[in-house]
């Protein structure tokens, strides 16, 4: 699992990386720099998934694979794997913390790629 | 302040308000190691308080015994899930002396992850108004019934 983080925190202007269990909102894993609280951020990123999640259901638009906030300071990217998009499922969020010029590209092309892997 | 949080001790109101709202819990009691009621949220019925309080009391004195013979520090926390549900419960010392918290979630409104994170908060915050060098108040067989009946009007607001 380290090895999989390892992919998104060598992207440049990735604070952290976790994989958070969707329904608990427990972190997994985590490779976070000094400062960022990955117990709050595990927490309230699986809250925000399971709202997310009923949203997008109540739309009519499908599951969710990415989902991207961007905020003055940093910013906030998640990929839910599959199993996250059932309510009960037992999936994993793979989470990255980013400075807010980061490549949102790339960050998103290493987090599908992890969570590929961790499934 | 939720209509469904009600106190004995007043100073647990604000921060219990609190965390209900923050973690979205179902049902919270605050509570001694012998079962003492201090303060509850999303009862409807005194009996109901009065069960689950005697039952936490009871598995913070089991859970404690099982780490006393197991050599280990009493457990900080217990966590139960069921398909609906979940169950929290943990104590922590402060200075009204040892503490319990029982809360209750649903798992489609809240997780186990978000009502650890706020009961963090509220065991700092109970702890910061916790009363200070409080001389525990002798509890006498005689004055027992009534000191229930008086707290469980004042949790229910009758």
């Amino acid at each position: 699992m380290s090895a999989a983080l390892d992919l998104i925190t060598r992207v440049r202007g990735v604070r952290g990386a976790m994989l958070v269990s969707a329904d608990d909102g427990i972190v997994v894993a985590e490779q976070l720099m000094e400062g960022i609280k990955g117990g709050a951020v595990a927490a309230l990123a699986a809250s925000l998934a399971g709202r997310l999640r009923r949203a997008m259901e109540a739309a009519g638009t499908g599951t969710s694979v990415f989902w991207h906030l961007q905020a003055e300071q940093g910013a906030l990217l998640v990929v839910p794997d599959g199993n996250s998009s059932v309510a009960g499922g037992g999936g994993i969020l793979v989470v990255a913390v980013a400075e807010p010029d980061v490549n949102i590209g790339l960050v998103r092309l290493e987090l599908l790629r992890v969570a590929e892997t961790v499934v | 302040m939720s209509p469904q949080t009600r106190a004995v001790e007043n100073w647990t109101l604000q921060p219990l308000t609190a965390f209900v709202r923050e973690a979205s819990v179902r049902l919270v009691l605050v509570l001694t190691p012998s079962g003492q009621v201090l303060a509850q949220s999303g009862f409807s019925r005194a009996v109901d308080v009065m069960s689950a309080a005697a039952l936490a009391a009871a598995i913070v004195a089991s859970t404690a015994e099982l780490a006393r013979q197991l050599q280990q520090p009493p457990f900080a926390a217990l966590s139960h899930q069921g398909p609906k549900h979940g169950f929290f419960l943990a104590t922590f010392a402060s200075d009204r002396g040892t503490l319990a918290v029982l809360a209750v979630y649903d798992l489609d409104v809240s997780s186990l992850g978000l009502v650890q994170l706020f009961y963090e908060q509220l065991a700092a915050d109970l702890k910061a108004a916790s009363p200070k060098s409080t001389v525990p108040k002798q509890v006498l067989a005689a004055d027992f019934e009534r000191e229930l009946t008086d707290s469980l009007n004042t949790l229910f607001g009758r």
